[in-house]
């Protein structure tokens, strides 16, 4: 576990079919400078995979080249053994794949509900001109998303703001809409970017029940990118630690926390376990 | 004794279904819209889950324990068990768990009705201290897929585990006699631990029947139910009232969202204590603060000729011709937006309970065109005992007694009352029983008095009036009531018993005086800064000041202090329906109010506060002790 060849990381390349992301040997660079080089890491179906690492690390680009906000010069992402990097970004959704932001991006003045009702888009299956009618089919699908967005206003507790403007709700209940939005697309693997950012004790708890939730009775897989530690460390199934665009390690939340290279990342040199928050 | 309520709750249920089976007896929202259930439904449901009960062994005399926000399975639940013969007990939601595993105790519940993830892990944490619980049924199953308890199981699951022997559920509801108990309320107990109790089918329809004469209800009538079905109040409407005279209860979507759905319904009947009224009083200054100011402008020159208005009216003066017409003025230009705003543009009956209400608040709903009345009651008496009559609203008394109830004050000035309504007695307390009842007169514990037009006043608890060193007696709660109008002001414990003068703690209302603050461009962090603040003092001492104008002579607040953090119930300081714990007072705080005695400007104080869950914190910091130039003052 403790070996201090950088270049070879020391994660088990996770294998089809249990796989349901794939990352491999990816690269990103910016005008030269690698963001991220030769990546490679798996989310199991089923599981909560976190990914984690120092400010500039290269989490969120690697987010947002899964969800195809960047392309990445070299490597491949498949999802369910389909190769998705040549598809652009607003049609991952097809793929059964949804993000949030780390930086709120909602519809600001829609309200809560029709913000949740956007993110039912890639589902709608009726025309522009059967939408402007409004009758029969899209009549009748139309209310079957409703009761899905239904469902998951009643589940995120959003019921008292559903047609306030998202853009006046309080910080901690923006993040809760987001989380919402994404999951109105029914995904089967959800991308969340810092999902407890700037949240008190309270709403962070109630965000990683949320979380828990959505994984065990919902059947989603998350891949978590996160900085609250302890939080990683409680709900994560397995933990990719990256660094300086490379990954560190990867393992269960106890490996990580014991795997000396990893506490050398965070603490520098000095002696001492890492102890969660 | 009328024979229209000597049924049970169960049989009139049946009855409802049989003659007005398809009519909507209760709404839920859920998913963002009303879902009904009719009078066959809300029976067919209940047949099922007392065919489940029946199942799982229970029969006469049982009991189940069922805590929860308020939803159609409390009562489908509820009616269930009283269709076998057996009782509910209703615990509040927010109840400690040592409460909780008290009432378990008492009662030998082997079921409970827990409504979701948050409750059914209170029971869980418990569930080592109470033997007699063997099964746990949620209805709300968020969050409880990965749990394996024993016995812990849905209430669909109850549905369906005898499903075919469902029909047999008249032939079981016969069997339950009007005399048998149908449900336990658990009583606030401002002292020590709560009381059980026993309240039959009878208690609780000859209840509804008689306040249905003084206070009408109709089939056609809608009502909202968001209060604790835990509250004696809540069951007299939402279950007895809704029962006998067959209107339709709605649940609200959350609690959050309750000012909403009262909107969407707009109820016909409405039955709050104070705080309820006061609250949204409160919210209407706070939005008229917030909006534009045309529309303040319009607010503040229409509400004093609705008030002036409204206030002759409950003094039993007739207003002016000038009165009338700028009342019917602001009745266009405000008061009919405003009910509409409030949910209220329907409401024929609204009554307020539990505790004294401000003439502020009395008089604001009454200028809205809202026939607000007082309503007096003990749970041990299915909750009421008497109520204003139409057109003898006024804020001093509590009305008349309703029918078939008699009021008489002992001589010690106790309140005592009989009626078709009394209670069995406390569960498993008879020592108790026999303080309270005697030859069939229930003791009220309040000090009271007969008007000369029948009417009755309540002047505090007969244990709580108090006397000063030199023989003044006063009654704290009406002091504190009086502090308590302002609208600064949160809570206040007023404080004298055996010594010179009376003085008093105050609690700001965070919401309001932090406005307040905001407007006046005074910076503050917490709300022990607010409170500390100078300029807060000012503004209290001018309310104190000018109630003290108004009490009796040698009963005037001399000091008072700004206590640096709000009563709270989770910290033992008040009850579950907000009474104050004196006892807890004196012994958490004793160090300042030996300060509000011995002169000194300010003091440090350290309390140390308990925690609902256990836990302990303790909190410092100067409070500052300010005296008013009282008569009294100047004399010492």
């Amino acid at each position: 576990m403790n070996g201090s060849n950088l270049l070879k990381p020391d994660c088990d390349p996770v294998h089809p079919p249990e796989t349901m992301l794939n990352v491999s040997n990816m690269t990103l660079t910016f005008k030269g400078v690698a963001a991220l080089s030769r990546v490679s890491c798996g989310v199991k179906k089923g599981s909560i995979t976190s990914l984690i690492g120092p400010n500039g690390a290269g989490k969120t680009s690697m987010l947002n080249c899964i969800s195809g906000r960047y392309t990445p010069d070299k490597g491949s992402i498949t999802l369910n053994g389909d190769e998705i990097l040549g598809t652009p970004a607003n049609k991952r959704t097809h793929f059964g794949m949804a993000r949030t932001f780390q930086n709120i991006a909602l519809f600001r003045g829609l309200s809560v509900l029709d913000n949740l009702m956007v993110g039912r888009h890639s589902r709608i299956e009726y025309g522009l001109l059967a939408s402007l009618l409004y009758f029969g089919k899209a009549r009748k699908e139309e209310s079957a998303h409703r009761q899905r967005v239904e469902e998951i206003i009643d589940f995120l507790g959003l019921s008292p703001y559903r047609h306030q403007a998202a853009g006046h709700l309080p910080y901690g209940v923006q993040k809760k809409v987001e989380l919402g939005r994404a999951l109105a697309a029914e995904p089967e693997l959800l991308l969340l970017d810092e999902p407890m950012a700037g949240m008190n004790l309270e709403e962070t708890e109630d965000m990683a029940r949320y979380i828990l939730d959505i994984n065990e009775e919902w059947g989603i897989s998350v891949f978590l990118v996160e900085h609250d530690m302890g939080v990683v460390m409680d709900i994560s199934d397995h933990v990719v630690v990256l660094d300086f665009g490379r990954i560190l390690a990867c393992g269960t939340p106890d490996e990580i926390q014991k795997n000396d290279r990893v506490i050398r990342a965070y603490l520098g040199d000095e002696d001492g376990l890492y102890q969660g928050r | 004794m009328n024979d229209t309520y000597k049924t049970t709750l169960p049989a009139l249920l049946i009855k409802n279904a049989r003659e007005r089976g398809k009519r909507t007896a209760m709404r839920e929202k859920y998913l963002g819209i009303w879902q009904t259930f009719s009078y066959q439904q809300y029976l067919d449901i209940t047949s099922e889950f007392a065919a489940g009960l029946k199942h799982l062994g229970f029969g006469k005399g049982d009991a189940i324990v069922i805590i929860g926000d308020n939803r159609p399975e409390w009562l489908w639940a509820q009616l269930a068990i009283q269709g076998l013969g057996g009782f509910s007990v209703g615990l509040y939601q927010d109840s400690p768990a040592d409460e909780i595993g008290y009432v378990f105790t008492l009662s030998e519940a082997k079921l409970v009705v827990a409504e979701d993830q948050e409750q059914v892990d209170k029971i869980l944490s418990i569930r080592d201290q109470l033997p007699d619980l063997k099964y746990i049924v949620y209805h709300d199953p968020k969050g409880l897929v990965d749990y394996n308890e024993k016995g812990l199981m849905s209430f669909d699951e109850v549905r369906n585990l005898n499903k075919d022997q469902a029909s047999q559920f008249e032939i079981w509801a016969e069997k339950t006699s009007p005399d048998d108990v149908a449900i336990i309320a658990t009583t606030s107990g401002s002292t020590g631990r709560p009381k059980l109790a026993m309240l039959t089918h009878m208690n609780l329809l000859s209840m509804a029947w008689n306040l249905g004469h003084s206070d009408p209800k109709q089939e056609s009538d809608e009502f909202v139910s968001f209060l604790p079905l835990a509250w004696m109040g809540e069951q007299m409407m939402a279950v007895a009232s809704a029962l006998l005279f067959g209107f339709c209860v709605n649940f609200p979507e959350e609690p959050d969202t309750i000012q909403d759905n009262i909107r969407e319904i707009g109820p016909h009947l409405i039955f709050s204590p104070p705080r309820v009224w006061e609250n949204m009083a409160a919210k209407v200054r706070v939005r008229i603060m917030e909006t534009t100011p045309f529309k303040r402008w319009i607010f503040n020159l229409l509400l004093p000729m609705g008030t002036r208005y409204a206030d002759k009216v409950l003094h039993g003066d007739t207003p002016t011709a000038m009165e009338t017409l700028g009342y019917k003025i602001a009745e266009i230009g405000l008061f009919r937006a405003l009910r509409d705003r409030l949910g209220f543009s329907r409401i024929r009956s609204a009554s307020t309970g539990g505790a004294p209400l401000g003439p502020d608040t009395f008089t604001f709903f009454h200028a809205l065109g809202i026939n607000l009345k007082q309503i007096y009651g003990q749970t041990e008496i299915a909750g009421i005992s008497c109520i204003h009559k139409d057109g003898e609203v006024n804020f001093d008394s509590v009305g008349h007694p309703i029918p078939e109830t008699e009021i008489k004050i002992s001589e010690e000035g106790e309140v005592l009352s009989k009626s078709p309504a009394v209670f069995k007695g406390y569960l498993k307390n008879e020592d108790a029983t026999a303080e309270t009842l005697e030859d069939g007169w229930l003791k009220s514990g309040d000090a009271g008095y007969f008007k000369e037009n029948g009417q009755l006043i309540i002047i505090d608890r007969l244990s709580d009036v108090m006397t000063l060193n030199d023989g003044t007696r006063f009654s704290p709660q009406f002091i504190e009531n009086k502090i308590k109008f302002s609208t600064y002001v949160q809570e206040a414990v007023v404080i004298g018993q055996n010594m010179d003068y009376i003085t008093a703690i105050i609690c700001l209302d965070s919401d309001i005086a932090g406005r307040w603050a905001e407007q006046k461009q005074l910076t503050y962090t917490t709300y022990q800064d607010l409170a500390s603040n100078p300029n807060l003092y000012e503004l209290i001492s001018e309310e104190v000041s000018s109630i003290n104008e108004s009490l009796q002579d040698g009963t005037a607040v001399k000091r008072f202090a700004l206590l640096f953090k709000e009563l709270d119930a989770d910290d033992g300081e008040l009850t579950r329906t907000r009474k104050i714990r004196r006892k807890v007072i004196e012994e958490r705080y004793g160090d300042l109010i030996h300060a509000l005695y011995n002169g000194k400007k300010e003091i440090n104080l350290t309390a140390c506060i308990k925690y609902q869950d256990g836990s302990e914190r303790t909190m410092c910091g100067n409070i500052a002790i300010h005296e008013l130039n009282t008569p009294q003052g100047e004399a010492n």
